[in-house]
């Protein structure tokens, strides 16, 4: 079998089993559904009179400037949930178990990286139809709009490489907060209730130097149907894949070294 | 009477140490709360020029929120020390003993006031140490000590009942979500009145959390506001009245001894 | 000292144990423990031994029967049964955040302990157990032995009369079993102790027991010293394995001629109890012999507490637990 078909090969079967087990169990696929809704409705739904503060001048309302950086956490929690599920094989012995399978070991981390954006996808529907629902404006057209959504996925993909380098190094699932705090973080230190002009100091300096800021920002010019800060955006993004991506990699050398 | 004091003192003592043996438990509850409490309020801070916003610092608006926060590890960590006792077999160990349910439920709590005490004073050193105002003054510490130690009670009555009836740590760390869904689904970030949204509005209205935030709040925004105060208090006497009953009976349940 | 003047440190009647939507996890059990002897409870996984221990130390009410424990009822008299026992259950219940003093510390202010009295009083179990050493460590770093070892100190920290023991020493190593059987023979000897000790390991039951009572599906199917009841099975019992499978009905036909036919069903083997005056194996082997058998297999077995269980139950201890199920697992779905 040559290199590149065992690739995929393995990518479609783990990425098959894995999204099966997503689908399947609502203890997996609930968490993933309900706390983007839960925070889109808490910021959008709480926050809505921050858009009459001095300075506030988004043109498409408050719930479609919350609606871009929600749609961004999910994709980014999304990644995480992926690092999770990999732990828990791993922990549970069924990692090996691949390891010991597959003629393609990186069909292996390709395979839950597809089933990632599978997942990133769906959550990415059920967001936009809540958002619609929700009278949320958009400027968009077909292009932009799909541009969004792959900006969202491939920032599914980045953080899902981070996340897989954890958990491919730790093989547990204790090392789920390592996986999970710093995107937390991370997140949360971009403009995530106002315009970046208008945070106190010590944030706008925090988020101007974010890589993730400039991700939340082009999905909200998106949204308004512009361009602005996409090149950019797209950089950030391709930088932290390329990052975390040798990550992933060497993870999984760890993960094959160890036995 | 002295004995079961001393006993209850003994259980209170462990509970204490037992969660300050427990970095992974105790840090987050100090460190989250102040880490959302910077995020928001530097993210925030332009909402105060939203015109009837009660104050200009939205900090010292904000800072009712980690006292909440903390009352909520307080709840999850109370409650999850409870359920490794029942599945561990401890309470059991301690049923076993002449000590009554009523003293083992107050040392147990108890030992979740010795938590509280600290994160509250740690709370508000924070809040000085930040420049926030505080309406109340120098007399409006106590208070703010009261209450929120009230305020932790009544979670940890919450904890502890929830802990007796779900029977595992695991299912009761997994209920993190849901009082997270309360806090955010309060007037936690925004004033009820300013909230523009009549759905978000009614939620936080029927929130009782909302009435908890808006008593801490009043003594650094408005000073001694009785209404909210008796709100919160009235708020939280009877969450403690139906948890602790409820906690009370499922204890008696949960030690089906002789 | 117990305000009875009962000669029964237990007394058990009728005791029944009947989880709801459950089978009879106890069903009817008589019992008496006379004090200070060590009474072996001995039964496969899911008889209904813990169940029974529960009852007895209080922890679970009967649903019918009586018991008195140190000469008080244990349904109406829970809090002065607990006076005077102390009980190491199945698992050993620590705190894994605290060392072995704190456990102590709080142990004997729960149990009433005099304040002057409770740093020597912990200091000196923890010194009889070994674990001196130890005694500030956290017990989450612990071996299963030294967990089962403090479990078994802060059961004593009151002077119980009568000492619960349900199977301490499951999953323990040889060493660590040893040393814990060394001190429940002290303390009954030495203290003159009751100790009501559940197991599922014959060798535990032999080594330890003045007297055992076999449970089985919640019922007790014998009662007595072990060498009595090993008595009672009898004679030793032959097993044969022919050599060639077919001949296993000829085999069964000889060994049939020695005793009564006993043992596991096994598809190769024979089984036979010997009779008395029957002649014992040399008899069995001529026979053989004789119709030109050939065995693969041959055995005699001595009596132990197994075959006891085998003549009273039809089956073998080992392995019967599997058919009975989790009996915790029972006891949790009730109370869930």
């Amino acid at each position: 079998m040559s290199g590149g078909a065992g690739f995929w090969g393995v990518a479609r079967a783990v990425a098959w089993r894995s999204t099966h087990n997503f689908v399947t169990n609502p203890a997996l696929v609930l968490p993933a559904m309900i706390f983007p809704l839960f925070f889109f409705g808490a910021f959008a739904g709480g926050l809505s009179n921050i858009d009459s503060s001095p300075g506030f001048d988004y043109p498409n309302g408050y719930t479609a400037f919350e609606f871009g950086f929600v749609l961004m956490q999910a994709s980014a929690f999304g990644g995480v949930f992926t690092g999770f599920g990999i732990a828990r094989d791993f922990e549970s012995g069924f990692g090996r178990r691949l390891m010991l399978a597959a003629p393609n070991r990186l069909g292996i981390l390709g395979g839950y990286v597809i089933s990632s954006l599978i997942r990133a996808l769906m959550v990415m529907t059920l967001l936009f139809a809540i958002g619609l629902l929700a009278g949320m404006d958009v400027s968009s057209n077909l292009p932009e709009l799909v541009t969004l959504i792959g900006l969202a996925l491939f920032l599914n993909f980045a953080i899902g490489m981070w996340a897989a380098g954890i958990a491919l190094r730790f093989r547990s699932i204790q090392a789920g907060p390592l996986m999970q705090t710093p995107v937390f973080l991370i997140l949360f230190l971009t403009p995530v209730y106002v315009p970046r002009e208008l945070l106190s100091s010590w944030v706008q300096d925090v988020a101007r130097f974010n890589p993730v800021t400039p991700v939340i920002e082009a999905s909200r010019s998106l949204i308004a149907g512009s361009h602005d800060g996409l090149l950019l955006a797209f950089a950030c993004v391709g930088a932290l894949v390329l990052l975390f991506g040798i990550s992933a990699v060497t993870g999984m050398r760890d993960a094959e070294a160890s036995g | 009477m002295t004995g079961q004091l001393d006993s209850i003192y003994e259980v209170a003592r462990r509970s204490f140490l037992r969660s300050m043996r427990q970095p992974a438990a105790f840090v987050p509850a100090i460190v989250f709360p102040l880490f959302l409490l910077a995020v928001n309020s530097a993210g925030l801070d332009a909402a105060t020029g939203i015109p009837g916003f009660p104050t200009d610092s939205y900090v010292t608006f904000a800072l009712a929120i980690p006292f909440i926060q903390g009352g909520t590890f307080t709840l999850l960590n109370s409650g999850t020390d409870l359920a490794t006792d029942i599945e561990t077999g401890f309470l059991n160990r301690m049923a076993m003993t002449p000590l009554g349910g009523p003293a083992l439920l107050a040392g147990m709590l108890g030992g979740s006031m010795a938590i509280a005490l600290i994160q509250t004073a740690f709370y508000i050193a924070i809040g000085f140490t930040v420049g926030a105002d505080f309406a109340a003054g120098a007399a409006g510490v106590p208070m703010l000590f009261l209450l929120s130690l009230v305020i932790c009670f009544a979670f940890s009555c919450v904890g502890v009942f929830t802990a007796l009836r779900v029977g595992t740590g695991e299912a009761m760390q997994s209920m993190f979500p849901v009082f997270f869904v309360f806090l955010f689904f309060s007037s936690m970030a925004m004033p009820r009145d300013l909230i523009e949204q009549d759905w978000f509005r009614t939620v936080a209205t029927i929130n009782p959390l909302s009435y908890l935030i808006e008593g801490i709040r009043s003594l650094y925004v408005v000073g001694f506001d009785w209404e909210a105060l008796g709100l919160a208090f009235g708020v939280s006497a009877i969450l403690i009245a139906v948890f602790l009953s409820l906690a009370a009976a499922s204890l008696r349940t949960t030690l089906v001894r002789t | 000292m117990s305000e009875s003047a009962s000669e029964w440190a237990i007394e058990v009647e009728g005791l029944t144990q009947k989880f709801r939507k459950g089978p009879l996890a106890v069903d009817g059990i008589d019992l008496h423990v006379e004090r200070g002897e060590i009474y072996g409870f001995l039964g496969p996984n899911g008889a209904g031994k813990s169940t029974t221990v529960l009852m007895l130390t209080t922890l679970l009410p009967p649903t019918g029967g009586v018991a008195r424990v140190g000469g008080f009822d244990i349904a109406r008299e829970g809090g002065r049964v607990r006076s005077v026992i102390g009980a190491a259950l199945q698992e050993a219940a620590l705190d894994a955040h605290l060392t072995a003093r704190e456990h102590m510390r709080l142990q004997t202010a729960l149990q009433g302990v005099p304040k002057p009295e409770r740093r020597a009083r912990g200091d000196e179990l923890i010194e009889r157990v070994g674990l001196a050493e130890a005694a500030d460590r956290k017990v989450g770093g612990y071996s299963g032995g030294m967990k089962r070892r403090l479990d078994l100190a802060l059961a004593l920290v009151h002077g119980p009369e009568i000492l619960f023991l349900d199977e301490p020493t499951t999953g323990l190593d040889p060493q660590s079993r040893s040393s814990l059987w060394e001190e429940v023979e002290r303390l009954a000897d030495d203290e003159g102790m009751t100790v009501f000790l559940t197991t599922q390991y014959l060798e535990e039951a032999d080594r330890l027991a003045d007297r055992v009572g076999i449970i089985d599906r919640g019922k007790i199917v014998a009662e007595g010293t072990p060498a009595m009841l090993k008595a009672e099975v009898g004679e030793p019992s032959v097993s044969a394995r022919a050599a060639d499978p077919s001949d296993r009905g000829r085999l069964v036909e000889v060994l049939g001629r020695f005793g009564s036919a006993s043992g596991p069903e096994d598809e190769d083997a024979a089984w036979v109890r010997l009779d008395p005056g029957c002649g014992g194996l040399v008899e069995v082997v001529r026979a053989l012999d004789a119709e030109g058998l050939q065995v693969a297999d041959l055995q005699l077995h001595e009596p132990t507490l197994d075959d006891v269980f085998l003549e009273k139950t039809g089956r073998k201890l080992e392995g019967a637990g599997e058919e009975q199920g989790d009996e915790s697992g029972e006891f949790e779905a009730v109370s869930a």
